[in-house]
């Protein structure tokens, strides 16, 4: 894996000869600014749902390993 | 066969009562039961439910109301888009026994039209892949030699489609993923314009680059499907809220009068000889149709593979973050803490592509490289956008190969380098976000088929469909199919 990800990183080198001196950044194809809606409470995924693929829980909740050591 | 039939010829067929849906989803089905075995597309065959939306639409035909041209059609989904009640596992460890609580909105969109979804179809592990070696479970073939890749990472809905495993399948595409299969697969495989098809429901690989669009048989079929699944959803907000044209009635324009651009950086070494001949004589047969063929220059194509493999796997490593074995998904048990858990789950759950994807995109994301790596990747970026935007200015569409060879062996590409540079062709097209497409251009000696792409100016699917249209409508590459016995 090392190796594999040194010669990706070899490769990626390649940009250092590009040009990029007043270039500015894209970071999407299609320009676009902050999209707005309406602050409307609608129903969403039932909880039952949302849990079902839960790997374990307690009820209502999700349960996890502990996280606070004593 | 019905299996043999394309969308528009099955719909024909069902609308003068020669056949019913119900026969379709069988006929279809029988076919997966008995060759999909050998060709191994499907990650899950939904046989019940299949049968079930046949029925009714069995009945809207016999009232004498089909819903449209997708009534009753068998189609099938790359299992990266999330289908209620049917599991969804990107073809991952992670995801193997995950069941989803909600449709894609491109699912909803095709069972609201009254497709018929046979199942869900394998890929390269979370869509990262250029030949579905990639897949936790097994490697799909491909249908014109069983010994070599489909190409991937949408490698089970391109061979869906080529064995008539399904009528059309939906792909994704974020390097390359819906053209560079269909192109292995000698199939027609479209990538939409980014924002032109709603991600919402799609597992999420590179945000800015994913895409979804069709496999079909022949360019009408993917014009049908794209119909059904492009327009704004406000549950994506970077779908774009532009106006859907008929992508039918215009298909058959022609292109007389159309201004094509043949863009030298993608005819260089490394090209197969008989790829090169083949797009060049398809090039030649566009200008016998009338089309005006000029030279246009895309200079920055060779920094795009290395732009995009800082993008997509930055990308790649924010969006996996996800999967920490606490909501749904697989959980090693047996950690000692909160933190064994993730390295537990994330260590069983992921394949060596992905671990090495979220790496480099962690890597390249980190404090000290981000402006080296990742912010440079951007500036590259722009560059790659403004030679399209560039030969745009003189052409309609833009025609080249769409991948500098044909579909190798099974197990040849072990380097991933070597495997990334299958996509060199296709990657820029996703980061400038353009739509393009795959189309079959013949074959090589040994009979593999050779992909045609055609890249169009944002949002304008319609001449990109028309040109691969005219062309396939002046010569017979879509109608070979493969030689398959059970």
């Amino acid at each position: 894996m090392r190796r594999e990800l040194d010669g990706i990183l070899t490769y990626i080198d390649k940009l250092r000869a590009v040009d990029t001196e007043g270039v500015p950044p894209t970071s999407r194809a299609v320009p676009m600014t902050n999209v707005m809606r309406e602050d409307e409470p609608k129903p969403s995924c039932p909880r039952e749902d949302m849990l079902a693929n839960a790997p374990d829980r307690a009820g209502e909740l999700f349960r996890v390993p502990r996280i606070i050591e004593e | 066969m019905l299996t043999g039939l394309s969308v528009h010829e099955l719909a024909g067929r069902f609308r003068r009562r020669e056949a019913t849906p119900t026969q379709a989803a069988r006929a279809y089905l029988d076919r997966v039961a008995a060759l999909d075995p050998k060709v191994k597309a499907y990650m899950t065959v939904t046989a019940d439910r299949a049968l079930a939306q046949a029925a009714a639409a069995d009945a809207r035909f016999q009232s004498g109301r089909p819903l449209g041209l997708l009534d009753g059609i068998p189609l099938a989904i790359k299992d990266v888009l999330c289908t209620r009640g049917i599991r969804t596992t990107c073809s991952s460890r992670i995801l193997e026994n995950f069941v989803p609580p909600y449709d894609a909105t491109v699912v909803a969109k095709l069972l609201d039209a009254g497709a018929v979804i046979l199942g869900k179809l394998n890929m390269d592990e979370f869509a990262m892949g250029s030949s579905t070696e990639n897949s936790a479970f097994f490697t799909t073939r491909n249908p014109w030699d069983l010994a070599r890749v489909p190409g991937g990472s949408s490698g089970g809905a391109a061979a869906a489609v080529a064995a008539d495993l399904a009528a059309a399948t939906l792909g994704t595409d974020t390097g390359g993923s819906i053209r560079q299969p269909a192109a292995f697969c000698g199939r027609v495989g479209l990538k939409p314009t980014y924002g032109r098809v709603s991600r919402y429901g799609l597992v999420a690989f590179a945000s800015s680059l994913d895409q979804v669009g069709p496999f079909g048989k022949d360019v009408r079929d993917a014009a049908l499907v794209l119909q059904a699944i492009a327009g704004h959803d406000p549950m994506d907000s970077t779908s774009v809220d532009v106006g859907v044209p008929d992508y039918s009635a215009e298909l058959e324009g022609g292109v007389k009068g159309l201004r094509i651009g043949i863009p030298a950086e993608y005819f260089i070494e490394g090209l197969d000889p008989e790829v090169e001949a083949a797009v060049r004589a398809a090039i030649d047969s566009l200008r016998g149709l009338g089309a005006k063929t000029e030279s246009v220059s895309l200079p920055h194509t060779e920094y795009g593979l290395a732009a995009y493999y800082v993008i997509a796997p930055a990308e790649a490593s924010s969006n996996l973050a996800r999967y920490d074995g606490v909501k749904y998904g697989l959980r090693v048990p047996g950690a000692r803490d909160l933190i064994d858990m993730y390295s537990r789950t994330r260590g069983a759950g992921f394949g060596a592509e992905v671990k090495r994807r979220v790496m480099l995109g962690t890597y390249a994301l980190s404090a000290g490289y981000y402006d080296a790596y990742y912010g440079k990747a951007l500036r590259v970026r722009t560059l790659v956008q403004r030679d399209f935007q560039r030969a745009f200015e003189r052409v309609d569409v833009i025609v080249a190969p769409t991948t500098p060879g044909v579909a190798f062996k099974m197990g040849e590409r072990e380097d991933p380098l070597q495997m990334y540079l299958n996509d060199v062709f296709t990657i820029p097209v996703n980061l400038a976000g353009l739509p393009g497409v795959s189309i079959p251009a013949g074959f090589t000696q040994t009979g593999l088929p050779v992909g045609l792409q055609v890249i169009g100016k944002a949002f304008d699917e319609a001449t990109v469909l028309r040109v691969a249209r005219a062309y396939e409508a002046a010569t017979s590459w879509h109608e070979r199919k493969p030689e398959l016995t059970p």
